[in-house]
């Protein structure tokens, strides 16, 4: 199959499922609660007939459910996703405020986390059922064990408080001006300006969440690596490659690891969506203002319309980043070129 | 999924024999983390259960002149804010966390082992619809599913074990789903068939019993996942009421005392221990029923 009908095919298996994500929305926020208009407007509104007709008349609440649904759509497809209880911005411009340093952390967590897991489960796998194999194994167990968020409190306890060897909670230190805008993102924006100073700082702020969100995801893929590796040194391709002389590593480097990347970047992709959750977890213990935090204060003061526009919001960045996984598939996996 | 036909592959088909006991315990030897999971395990069990008995003071019970107070001789585990024995509070906390996780796993496997029957079983249409509408539930990140869910409903206990169970249940419809699709063509079910059973009598009777310990597996591996999420659900303040001496909540109420460590290191300890365990046990299960994994090639 060629890569662009692959791609095609690849597209029209995600737009269903992006429609059926603003269903199963749609349907949490309209169908579940007792009264909508009670769920979403604030309190002293609830007073006001005005404005609650006009909240009935945008979503088209006293047409049928299907009409509505309809309506919910092109709101949303003109991003529109409503108002927020607590902040009073339209949900959307929220998002586009703090979506950015979000997507830099999850981005840095990403890199770390696939480096931490994909290392620990090599070694383990290489070294199977000596002490190195148990040390990594532990580590893993703890990154699926501990709730992200004491691992957050542990980390600010010992790196910060305790030795100070990184920055402490917030974006950057209270002393330095934000870099121009330009991403959003510190580290980029700050680079982009040439501000040295501001990026290093950016940096040591993003270091310990980010680290925490690694230890977080590196069980799940060091998991993955391990069992998949242990698989493909079974192989008998492997034991041909040895039994003509290559050495060791180029064994392990060009047959062993290769062939076993396929499910890591799976779980990879998977993980990404672990991460979004981990940043709403955490980003409140480090003061950093992104999305996460956002839908931490949504959702600890019943702010109901923007822990929904969040919601549908992570879900759609889920489904995007697996179908750049997919899209990866092509070039990893050559049976997918080949076959059907 | 691949792991998961290898277990079902490896589930002994006849009863448990002796050699099948013996198999159990060689391989419970060649793993102590299994049984040191298993006994940490028990002990948390143990301690939900006698929680009243045994804890010095009511979890509720304010003492205001003894407020965050560092871990001593009469705190154990120091005080909260409120002057509340961390210490009793903890304990406490396995009552609501054990049996949430249960629970979530228990009525989630059980929903969605009825769906993915149904839908292997039927084929066609009904299934195609079926396992559509399950990828729905899988296209959202667990806890933003049940966050949404809970957020909706209204934040109690209930409502958040409501919610795990609305995002759990589809892992477990395309497990068995596959499991019965295989079943499905062996003899013996084309044997009730001829014989005259009725569908659903093949499907529950012959069909089921055969799927069932894979999906008893994957329910073990998968309780102290239910677990931290609830604990979770609870942290962000989507679970019981803030006074509740649940662990992911008391922790959420440690962040603003930050300093007084005790506040969220022990409840989150709770968590971290008793989900450990379980991964423990997990893990040796895995170890023990996954032949490729076992390390004898």
């Amino acid at each position: 199959m060629n890569f662009l009908s692959y791609l095609i095919r690849r597209t029209l298996f995600v737009i269903p499922l992006l429609l059926g994500i603003t269903v199963v929305a749609f349907l949490i926020a309209n169908a579940i609660p007792a009264d909508p208009i009670n769920a979403n407007l604030p309190t002293n509104a609830l007073n006001n007939e005005e404005m609650i007709q006009a909240f009935r008349e945008k979503w088209g609440l006293d047409k049928p459910m299907h009409e509505q649904y309809l309506t919910y759509l092109g709101n949303l497809l003109r991003g529109d996703m409503g108002v927020s209880i607590k902040t009073r911005n339209p949900i959307t411009e929220d998002i586009a405020q703090f979506l950015p340093a979000t997507i830099e952390l999850a981005t840095v967590g990403i890199v770390f986390g696939t480096f931490l897991g994909v290392s620990l489960g090599v070694i383990s796998a290489i070294w199977k059922n000596t002490l190195l194999d148990y040390v990594s194994r532990i580590v893993a167990l703890i990154g699926v064990s501990f709730p992200v968020f004491l691992l957050a409190l542990v980390g600010l306890t010992v790196l910060y408080a305790d030795w100070g060897i990184v920055a402490g909670p917030g974006r950057l230190n209270v002393r330095l001006p934000d870099p121009p805008l330009v991403t959003g993102m510190f580290t980029v924006d700050a680079l982009l300006a040439g501000q040295m100073n501001i990026f290093w700082d950016a940096l040591s702020h993003l270091i310990l969440p980010a680290l925490t969100l690694a230890l977080y995801i590196s069980g799940i893929i060091s998991r993955i690596t391990r069992s998949s590796l242990l698989e493909v040194l079974g192989m008998d391709y492997m034991r041909t490659a040895r039994a003509k002389g290559f050495r060791e590593r180029y064994v392990i480097n060009v047959h062993g690891l290769r062939n076993s990347l396929i499910p890591v970047v799976t779980v990879i992709g998977l993980s990404y969506g672990n991460l979004l959750v981990g940043s709403i977890l955490i980003e409140s213990i480090f003061a950093y203002p992104g999305i996460g935090r956002y839908m931490f204060r949504a959702s600890t003061s019943q702010d109901f319309p923007a822990i929904m526009g969040v919601s549908l919001l992570i879900a759609v960045i889920y489904v995007g980043v697996n179908f750049v996984v997919d899209i990866l598939y092509y070039f990893l996996d050559p049976r997918i070129r080949v076959g059907g | 999924m691949s792991s998961i036909s290898s277990i079902t592959s490896s589930t002994p088909e006849s009863g448990w024999g002796d050699s099948t006991l013996n198999a159990v315990l060689y391989h419970l030897r060649r793993n102590p983390l299994v049984i040191i999971g298993l006994v940490i395990v028990i002990i948390w069990i143990f301690i939900a259960l006698v929680a009243p008995a045994i804890s010095p003071y009511h979890p509720l019970q304010q003492n205001l002149a003894d407020r965050l107070l560092s871990p001593n001789e009469v705190y154990l585990m120091g005080t909260d804010e409120l002057g509340r024995d961390i210490f009793s509070r903890v304990l406490w906390g396995a009552q609501i966390t054990i049996p949430a996780g249960f629970t979530v796993i228990i009525i989630g496997s059980f929903i969605g082992t009825i769906i993915g029957a149904i839908s292997g079983y039927l084929g066609g249409l009904a299934d195609e619809l079926l396992m559509r509408f399950t990828e729905l539930f899988m296209a959202f990140p667990t806890i933003i599913l049940a966050m949404a869910v809970t957020a909706a409903l209204g934040p109690d206990i209930q409502n958040a074990i409501l919610a795990l169970v609305v995002v759990w249940w589809p892992s477990y419809a395309r497990v068995v789903r596959g499991l019965v699709l295989e079943v499905k063509s062996q003899e013996y079910v084309e044997a009730a068939h001829s014989v005259g059973a009725g569908g659903m009598y093949v499907l529950f009777r012959t069909i089921l019993p055969n799927c069932i310990a894979p999906a008893v597996i994957l329910a073990t591996l998968d309780i102290g996942n239910a677990i931290i999420v609830f604990a979770s659900l609870s942290f962000i303040g989507l679970g019981p009421d803030p006074s509740s001496p649940e662990w992911g909540r008391m922790v959420s109420i440690g962040i603003d005392f930050f300093d007084q460590w005790w506040m969220w290191l022990f409840p989150g300890l709770g968590i971290a221990t008793l989900v450990m365990a379980l991964n423990f046990i997990g893990d040796g299960l895995r170890d023990i029923l996954d032949p490729r994994l076992r390390g004898e090639s």
